[in-house]
């Protein structure tokens, strides 16, 4: 057997971090992985974050992110250890034999420069291909990617194109210059579950008709689960299994691959409604200052006591300006809002603090909802002082109960936000909204942020909250697999409208209307040929029509 | 391109609003002046009569908005009035010295702009090594110096021991050949090169630097181009906005700020005029310098602003 055009051994890779307080020093971020990838196929690198899969993806273009340096191991890439051949050897290597795709196409494209020449600058600059002959290429690469106005495209600037496209672009980009590999670095996570489909089937389908190799990055097994060949498992740097796609997803060994699988399977009964709703949100029309087009049309939806409300839709859609206007943040041009049997002032000066307490809300990035100065104690007393009067000893016995409830023992109520981990800062703000007793929380993409098993973490502890403390929740998500989870009645939202609304189970249930069709099919399933079964369903509905 | 339009055009009647408000300014600033200029022009030995007399032919007697709008009027004709000293007319006088001050500014100009911006490449490109380290020391030292010190530091090793330049500009004639021309202002152009080139060096590194975070040049670099190359190519072509904003603000200096060079070169500009009728108290010409002084201040501020607005291609290329 020939050798293989990857292979990793005993890569190590290490970084500088700056604790505040404490002295600079050198960690091992990634601690001895092998792997080997042959010409032509895809290795999935799944992980959480922190896992080191960026990081590794990076390393075979010898290239580390910020402080970050190979520390121990050997790359080799057609035959040559990239590491020992010294800059100059890395830079033939990158755009030329090794590309990579970020995350983020919009901030990957230089602003000030045309489409076109970004994609083929690589290429040119190798030497690989002569300007006309790259641009030829890039237009070759457009249409297979299936990109409107293959010709033209390349004369627009980043700006002018669409997040989707610009993906799609960057695709182009990095396949230009007839790589031998490609590092596709999470090149969907950041679109719409409707545009990351298309994107999806793209990137596969550009993998096919050019016969490179790929190593796709991703933390959502279901995604990486259509395209690659081959998958490893990563966790805090460590390799915890590898095998192929089948048996990874049908017949994981590991205990921690086995979670990764199972991700999302919580249950939840649903609810029936009662009689009299605590929220009632009436004929909402509103649009923001400067603006002449309205972005919430004619919205009514009702939360009912103890039950939660799923606002669902993709970006742009409307969902977050409809929480900006139940909390007071935006006052609509008409419509009402009731809230516990009375009417809400559209203006947040004309509510009363009961009306602030009984309406609490939870962020979406914990990070910034809370002040980095202020001890977990302070933030969730806070609330305690303001609405109820409380102090000292009475105030210190609430705040444990409420960490208590959010399964964070007595011991944090000392520590700084800095020293809590992600889901752990989620759950503080969630015993902060707690501790008003609200009515009502509004979660806004509480666990988007978060890694799938923290997310779930998160999700349950709601669930027993609600149960517990009787609260009702308008949760507002982009993630269908969320809202399966825990919502009793559902809110479909596309460009301002709410396009269906009914109890969880007749709004996920057909017949369908063509939006919330294409929303839900569009929702990655977590197994083999999935993509192309919903790829081939929808030509043959387009064919039909 | 409407928004393009609409925001050049609101700027540019903002940079003329401004400088009318400029205008009252040096107007009622010269006028609260002690003292009287029909005292100043006959000396402390003239009688009541003659006083009155020069207070009336020079309209000193109306009121001071009459004064200003017939000022004004005159200065948007081209009329800026006559010297009180010399009973010379200002702006041919002026017109002769603005073309000797531009020529000065010009010059140095050429040599600092360019210098400038490559010395900024050049310390982004070995950033934190020797060549960034003995670029910043340098043009620090040049800043800190006070600019009529290196005049003088100039004037006598090259003009004085070295002999390879005129250690003074006096012997500038506007109509002798640009060779010539240029050997006598090549002091002067020095130090202004000095003064003007630790700015602009310094803001081009900071402003190109802050865009090298970018993930952008991250795919750049991982496109295998040479650091310069991305430099030149990505970087630079976004930090143009804050780039230009710096270097007209240093034109402008180079106008304005030219004062304390042209007295120590002799140099027969704009600057020595204006020194010579502050001191003379000839406020119709301390109020034309004024006024011209404002204008290029406000016209490069406003280049400026323009070029940052084409600068972006988001405006440039709408969707």
């Amino acid at each position: 057997m020939s050798d293989p055009l990857v292979k990793v051994k005993n890569l190590k890779i290490g970084a500088t971090v700056y604790p505040p307080g404490e002295k600079p020093h050198d960690i091992e971020i990634v601690h001895g992985v092998d792997f080997e990838l042959e010409k032509g196929k895809v290795l999935g690198l799944i992980g959480e974050s922190g896992a080191g899969k960026s990081t590794i993806g990076l390393s075979t273009l010898g290239y580390g992110r910020g402080g970050v340096e190979i520390t121990g191991g050997e790359v080799w890439i057609n035959g040559r250890d990239i590491l020992k051949g010294g800059l100059g050897a890395l830079r033939k290597l990158r755009g030329s034999e090794v590309t990579y795709v970020s995350q983020s196409a919009a901030a990957s494209f230089n602003p000030a420069k045309k489409i076109m020449d970004q994609v083929t600058e690589a290429a040119i600059r190798h030497g690989k291909f002569s300007k006309s002959e790259a641009e030829k290429r890039a237009v070759d690469l457009f249409r297979q990617l299936s990109l409107p106005n293959p010709e033209t495209i390349g004369n627009r600037y980043p700006h002018q194109v669409s997040g989707g496209q610009l993906q799609r672009c960057m695709t182009a980009l990095a396949l230009c210059p007839q790589p031998d590999l490609v590092v596709f670095d999470e090149p969907t996570t950041a679109l719409d579950v409707t545009t990351q489909i298309d994107v999806l089937a793209a990137i596969k389908q550009a993998i096919a008709a050019t016969g490179v190799a790929a190593l796709y990055i991703t933390h959502d097994l279901a995604v990486v689960a259509q395209v690659s060949d081959h998958i490893m498992v990563l966790r805090n740097g460590d390799m915890v299994e590898y095998g192929d796609t089948d048996q990874i997803i049908n017949a994981p060994r590991e205990e921690y691959t086995q979670a990764l699988v199972s991700v999302r399977s919580i249950t939840h009964e649903e609810k029936k409604p009662t009689p009299e709703p605590v929220l009632t949100v009436k004929g909402i029309n509103a649009r923001y200052r400067g603006t002449n087009f309205d972005v919430l049309k004619n919205v009514n939806v009702e939360v009912h006591p103890g039950q939660t409300l799923a606002v669902v839709g993709e970006s742009g859609s409307g969902k977050s300006t409809l929480a900006r206007v139940i909390t007071g943040l935006l006052p609509p041009r008409d419509g009402k809002i009731e809230f516990a049997g009375r009417n809400l002032s559209a203006d947040l000066k004309g509510r009363t603090r009961e009306d602030l307490r009984e309406l609490q809300m939870i962020y979406q990035m914990a990070d910034v909802a809370m002040n980095p100065r202020q001890t977990v104690g302070t933030i969730i007393g806070r609330p305690l002082e303001f609405y109820f009067g409380m102090k000292g000893k009475a105030k210190r016995e609430r705040i444990q109960e409420l960490l208590d409830e959010i399964e964070l023992g007595t011991g944090f109520i000392d520590r700084y936000p800095a020293e809590l981990s992600g889901g752990q800062k989620q759950r503080v703000c969630i015993a902060r909204a707690l501790a008003a007793k609200p009515k009502l929380i509004i979660c806004d993409e509480v666990t988007s942020a978060l890694d799938p098993l923290v997310a779930d973490g998160i999700l349950k502890l709601l669930l027993n909250l609600q149960k517990v403390e009787d609260v009702a929740y308008l949760f507002i998500t982009h993630d269908i697999a969320t809202v399966r989870a825990i919502a009793d009645s559902i809110a479909v939202m596309y460009q301002g409208k709410v396009v269906r609304y009914g109890p969880k189970s007749q709004v996920l249930s057909p017949p369908f209307d063509d939006y919330t069709d294409l929303l839900l099919s569009s929702v990655p399933e977590m197994r083999l040929g999935w993509l192309e079964e919903v790829i081939e369903h929808r030509r043959m509905e387009s064919a039909g029509n | 391109m409407p928004t393009l339009v609409k925001l050049l055009a609101q700027r540019i009647a903002l940079g003329l609003l401004l400088l009318f408000l400029v205008s009252i300014l040096i107007f009622a600033g010269t006028n609260i002046l002690p003292g009287d200029v029909a005292q100043s022009i006959l000396g402390q030995s003239a009688t009541p009569e003659a006083l009155a007399n020069l207070r009336k032919e020079l309209g000193l007697n109306d009121p001071v908005v009459t004064r200003y709008f017939s000022w004004l009027g005159g200065a948007l004709h081209g009329d800026l009035g006559t010297a009180l000293t010399s009973r010379l007319d200002i702006a041919t006088e002026i017109g002769r010295r603005l073309g000797n001050t531009l020529f000065l500014a010009f010059w140095a100009a050429v040599i600092a702009v360019p210098l400038a911006i490559f010395l900024g490449l050049l310390a982004v490109r070995y950033r934190d090594r020797w060549p960034d380290k003995v670029i910043s020391a340098f043009t620090l030292a040049s800043i800190s110096v006070p600019e009529f010190l290196i005049g003088y530091l100039l004037m006598f090793f090259i003009g004085v021991k070295l002999r390879w330049f005129p250690s003074t500009a006096i012997s500038y004639r506007p109509d002798a050949d640009l060779f010539t021309r240029l050997e006598s202002i090549a002091l002067p152009v020095a130090v202004l090169t000095f003064v003007v080139l630790a700015h602009m060096m310094r803001m081009t590194r900071a402003a190109i630097l802050n865009v090298m975070q970018s993930a952008y040049i991250e795919t750049a670099e991982l496109k295998g181009l040479r650091m310069f190359t991305i430099i030149w190519r990505h970087a630079f072509p976004n930090s143009i906005a804050p780039i230009v904003n710096v270097v007209m603000l240093n034109l402008a200096y180079l106008v304005v700020g030219v004062v304390v060079i042209e007295v120590v070169f002799v140099y027969p500009g704009m600057g020595q005029y204006l020194v010579d009728h502050v001191s003379k108290r000839d406020v119709p010409v301390v109020q034309a310098c004024g006024l011209i002084f404002a204008a290029v201040y406000i016209g490069m501020n406003l280049i400026a602003d323009v070029v940052s607005i084409l600068a972006n291609p988001r405006l440039r290329h709408p969707k």
